[in-house]
C-alpha cells in the first residue's frame, strides 16, 4: 500500500503547521504553459477586440468588432429574408393572403408583433380593449361589418383622425349644448337601458322613448340598433364601449363622446397594415 | 528524483516514475526516503516524462483489441446505417437533426420536449458507471473510455512506424536522421489521418452522411461542418496522440470521483505483495524458498500506458487497463511460477495475505443500491417509452383575455390547440366538444364546418385556434363562473382518440 507520507512521490514542501505537513505534488509544466498561453491569448484579445473602457469611449480593437453592428447586420438579414413574403403581401389582396396558409401564417406572426408594438397601449395586449377602447375580440363592430376590408380601412385611416379618408362622426353633447335638460337626459338614459332590457323605471323610459325618436334615431335608428356605416353603436346589445350603467350612459348623452384612433397609414408601411388587419380579423370577431 | 533512481539502480530500464521533479535536490546522503524533505528550491512544476508503453500479449490485451474494434466500429460506421422511415423523413438510422429539431435513433424519434429520454439515458449511464466501478474498479477507464481507446490506437500506429518500446526509446535518443524523420513523420501523418476520420465521423451524426461526405470532399459543406471537423481532428490528434495519459492524470475529474466508489470488496488490479515480496532478481535453477515471486523485471511498468508501478498499490494514475496482468503472467510462465501475481483482487483478499481467499461479495449495499436504481430508472424509461403516444394533443386556454363577452350576452373562450403527429405519414383529425351543454365549437378557418377536420403533415406539429361559445342562457345555467369540459381529438383514419380536459370561464359572479 502506498503511504502518502513516506512515498517518495509525495514530497513535502518543508512547510509544517501544527504537525500538518504540506505535500508537494508538482503540477505538470505543460499546464503552466497553458496558463501562459491564456495570458498571450488575453493580450491578443485586447488588441483585436473591444476591451478597455476609457473615459468617454473604449478601445475599439483592430478587428473593429461591434455587437451593435452585428445586430444591425442580423436585422438586415432578417428583413431580407422577409422580403419575399412582404413582397407577396404587398402585391396581394387581403382575401388572397388569407387563403394562402404560408402567407397567412407570416401575416399573423407579423401582425401580432406589430399589434404589441402599436395597438396594445389602448386595446390591451390581448386586444380585449377597455373603457372607451373597443374590444377587438367580440362579435360587435362600431364601424364596418368586421370584414377584412373594413378592419383594414379603420387601421389605415383611423377614426376621427387627421386623415382625409378617416371614419368620423359625432356623438353630440346634448346636455352641454342645452338641447336636452338634465331630467330629459335621465329619461333618454332610462330608455337606452330598456333597449337591452335593463330599465328600472318604465314611465321614465316611455318618456325617453319620445325624445329618442326625435333626437337619436337619425344615427342610432328607430330600433336603436345603430348603423355601422355611420359608426353609430348598437344600443340594444350587451356590449358597451363605455360602461353600461345609467350614470355613464347619461354622461355620454350629456357631454358626447369622440374617441380617436390614429390613422396608421401615416405611420406604418402598407404590408404591416395588411398584416394587422389579418391579425385583428383572426381574433374572433372577423366576418 | 535521485532517491528513486538510487533505490532501484535501474534508471535506464525502468519506466519513468510519476515522481519526477525537474530539479534534483541537493544531496542528502543520510536522509532515508521516508524522511526525505525537499528544499525551498524544489520546483512546483514537473517536466513531462514521455512514456513508451511496451506491447503486451495475453488475455486482457486480446479483450482490449476486441473492445477497441467494437467501439471504434460503432463510432465510425453507425452514421452510415440506413433505416427506412418512409418518403417524408430522413433514412439515416442515427441522426441528430438540428434544423428540424429531431433526434432519430433507429425505431425511435425524439422531439425536443422529450429530451427527458436522453436525461434518463445519461442517468442510466452514470449509474452503470457507478455499478461497474464499485464491482470491478475503473473498467470504464481501462477498456472503453474514448481517451483510452484512441490512445491505444495511436500507440498501435506508433508501434507500426517506430517499433516497440526499446526501438522508440532508441529513436528518441539518436540524433535526427532521415530515417527518424521519416518514421516520426509517418507516425504523425497517420495520427492526423485517424484524427480527421474521427472528426469526420462526428459531423456525420448531424447530417445525412453520404450527402455530407460528398459535400466535404467538394468543399461545399456548411462552415459549421468544417469547424467541428477541425475541432475534433485537433482534439483527437492532441489528446489521443500527444497528451495521452496526461489527460487521465491531470484533466479528467473521474479518477478523483471514483475513489469514493471503491471499497474493500471491489475487484481492483492489484499486486499481491504477500506473494511477490521480498522481490529481487532470480537466476535460473535458484531456489524460490524464502523469497517472493516478483523477480523485479519491471515488465509491469514497461507495458503500463500511464507509467505507474502497480506494485506500489492503488494509485490515481492507474487506469486499470490490466495490461500489467498480461505482462506479469507472461513472466510467471517463463519462470515457472503460478500466474496471478498481479490480478484483479479485492483489498480484503490482499489483507488476508493469501491465507484464506474471501469470496467476492457482490451483494454489498452499494452494489445493490446502484443495481436497484438502474432497474427503477430502466423500468420508468421503458414504461414511458411504451406508453409514448404517437399523436399528442396539447391545448392552451387563452389567458388574456380569459373570456370575451358577445353582443347577445353569450361568452366565448379561446383555445390554442397543438396537434403533434409523430407518425411517418400525414394524419387528419376531428375535434369535437364534450361535456358542455349548449356550447358550440368553431375552428378558425373552418367556421362553417360542423365537424372541423385538421390535417397534420407527417412528423409535424399543427397549431390551430378554436373558440367555444355559450349563449346567454347556457351561461346563466353554468354552475359557477367556470365549468369543466373536454375536447376530443379523433384520428380520422384509425379513430384513435385523445380526450383533453379543459375549463370554460365566464365573468365572476
Amino acid at each position: 500500500m502506498a503511504n502518502p507520507e513516506t512515498d517518495e512521490a509525495n514530497r513535502t514542501t518543508g512547510h509544517e503547521w501544527d504537525g500538518i505537513r504540506e505535500l508537494n505534488k508538482p503540477l505538470p509544466r505543460w499546464w503552466l504553459y497553458v496558463f501562459y498561453a491564456t495570458i498571450v491569448w488575453a493580450i491578443g484579445y485586447w488588441l483585436l477586440m473591444p476591451a478597455w473602457p476609457l473615459v468617454t469611449s473604449y478601445t475599439k480593437g483592430l478587428l473593429g468588432h461591434s455587437q451593435r453592428q452585428s445586430v444591425a447586420v442580423e436585422l438586415d438579414a432578417a428583413k431580407a429574408a422577409q422580403a419575399e413574403f412582404r413582397g407577396k403581401i404587398a402585391a396581394s389582396e387581403l382575401e388572397t393572403i388569407v387563403a394562402d396558409p404560408e402567407l397567412l401564417h407570416f401575416s399573423l406572426a407579423g401582425g401580432e408583433a406589430a399589434f404589441g408594438d402599436n395597438c396594445a397601449p389602448c386595446h390591451g395586449r390581448g386586444a380585449q380593449g377597455g373603457f372607451g377602447y373597443p374590444n377587438l375580440r367580440d362579435d360587435s363592430w362600431l364601424w364596418g361589418d368586421g370584414s377584412l376590408a373594413a378592419i383594414h380601412q379603420t387601421i389605415e385611416h383611423g377614426i376621427r383622425a387627421d386623415d382625409p379618408k378617416t371614419r368620423t362622426n359625432q356623438m353630440p353633447a346634448f346636455g352641454r349644448t342645452g338641447t336636452l335638460s338634465e331630467p330629459q337626459i335621465g329619461d333618454v338614459g332610462e330608455y337606452v337601458l330598456s333597449l337591452s332590457g335593463r330599465a328600472d323605471d318604465q314611465a321614465a323610459a316611455d318618456r325617453g322613448a319620445k325624445i329618442f325618436a326625435a333626437t337619436c334615431t337619425p344615427c342610432h335608428g328607430a330600433d336603436g340598433k345603430g348603423k355601422q356605416t355611420l359608426g353609430a353603436p348598437n344600443l340594444t346589445d350587451e356590449l358597451w364601449l363605455y360602461a353600461g350603467d345609467k350614470a355613464t350612459v347619461m354622461e355620454t348623452i350629456r357631454n358626447g363622446r369622440g374617441g380617436v384612433m390614429p390613422a396608421w397609414g401615416q405611420r406604418l408601411d402598407p404590408e404591416t397594415i395588411k398584416e394587422l388587419a389579418i391579425y385583428v380579423h383572426s381574433l374572433g370577431g372577423g366576418r | 528524483m535521485l532517491i528513486t533512481e538510487m533505490e532501484t539502480g535501474q534508471s535506464a530500464e525502468r519506466g519513468p516514475s510519476r515522481s519526477n521533479r525537474s530539479e534534483p535536490v541537493s544531496k542528502m546522503p543520510d536522509a532515508s526516503p521516508s524522511e526525505a524533505k525537499s528544499t525551498d528550491n524544489d520546483s512546483l512544476y514537473a517536466k513531462h516524462v514521455k512514456i513508451y508503453p511496451k506491447r503486451a500479449h495475453g488475455r486482457f490485451r486480446t479483450i482490449k483489441w476486441i473492445v477497441m474494434a467494437v467501439t471504434l466500429g460503432i463510432y465510425y460506421l453507425v452514421p452510415w446505417l440506413r433505416w427506412d422511415r418512409g418518403p417524408y423523413l430522413p433514412d439515416q438510422a442515427v441522426l441528430i437533426d438540428f434544423p428540424s429539431r429531431r433526434f432519430f435513433f433507429f425505431f425511435l424519434e425524439i422531439w425536443p420536449q422529450e429530451f427527458y429520454y436522453i436525461t434518463g439515458l445519461l442517468v442510466l449511464a452514470a449509474l452503470a458507471l457507478f455499478l461497474v466501478t464499485s464491482v470491478a474498479g475503473r473498467v470504464w477507464c481501462g477498456y472503453t473510455c474514448p481517451q483510452t481507446v484512441w490512445t491505444d490506437l495511436m500507440i498501435a500506429v506508433e508501434r507500426v512506424w517506430q517499433g516497440d518500446r526499446n526501438a522508440r526509446l532508441r529513436l528518441d535518443k539518436v540524433p535526427w536522421s532521415a530515417e527518424s524523420i521519416m518514421r516520426k513523420g509517418a507516425t504523425h501523418l497517420s495520427w492526423l489521418l485517424i484524427a480527421i476520420a474521427t472528426g469526420g465521423a462526428w459531423v456525420f451524426y448531424f447530417a445525412d452522411a453520404p450527402t455530407l461526405a460528398r459535400q466535404l470532399v467538394m468543399f461545399e459543406a456548411p462552415v459549421a461542418a468544417y469547424v467541428f471537423l477541425g475541432i475534433f481532428t485537433a482534439t483527437t490528434y492532441v489528446l489521443g496522440g500527444i497528451a495521452r495519459e496526461q489527460v487521465c492524470i491531470y484533466m479528467c475529474p473521474w479518477p478523483r470521483i471514483q475513489g469514493a466508489m471503491f471499497d474493500r470488496d471491489s475487484l481492483l488490479i492489484s499486486y499481491r505483495d504477500w506473494r511477490g515480496e521480498p522481490r529481487g532478481p532470480h537466476k535460473a535453477r535458484q531456489s524460490w524458498e524464502g523469497r517472493g515471486d516478483c523477480i523485479d523485471c519491471h515488465q509491469c511498468i514497461a507495458v503500463c500506458p500511464t507509467g505507474v508501478d502497480i506494485r506500489k498499490g492503488p494509485q490515481l494514475e492507474c487506469i486499470q487497463c490490466a495490461l500489467c496482468i498480461d505482462a506479469c503472467d507472461e513472466i510467471m510462465d517463463k519462470v515457472d511460477r503460478p500466474r496471478g501475481l498481479i490480478a484483479y483482487d479485492t483489498v480484503r483478499n490482499l489483507e488476508a495475505g493469501g491465507g484464506e481467499t474471501v469470496p467476492i461479495g457482490f451483494l454489498r449495499p452499494r452494489v445493490l443500491l446502484y443495481a436497484t436504481a438502474m432497474v427503477i430508472v430502466s423500468a420508468v424509461m421503458l414504461t414511458a417509452l411504451l406508453l409514448r403516444p404517437d399523436i399528442e394533443v396539447s391545448i392552451l386556454h387563452d389567458r388574456n383575455p380569459l373570456y370575451v363577452k358577445l353582443s347577445d350576452g353569450g361568452i366565448r373562450n379561446g383555445y390554442t390547440i397543438k396537434l403533434l403527429n409523430k407518425l411517418y405519414e400525414p394524419h387528419s383529425f376531428h375535434v369535437v366538444i364534450a361535456g358542455l351543454p349548449g356550447a358550440t365549437l368553431t375552428v378558425v378557418g373552418q367556421e362553417h364546418e360542423p365537424q372541423p377536420a385538421v390535417a397534420v403533415p407527417p412528423d409535424e406539429l399543427q397549431s390551430l385556434r378554436a373558440y367555444v361559445t355559450l349563449d346567454k342562457k347556457a351561461v346563466a345555467a353554468l354552475p359557477g363562473d367556470a365549468a369543466d369540459f373536454s375536447l376530443v381529438v379523433t384520428d380520422a383514419a384509425t379513430s384513435n382518440h385523445a380526450e383533453h380536459k379543459l375549463t370554460f370561464r365566464g365573468p365572476e359572479r
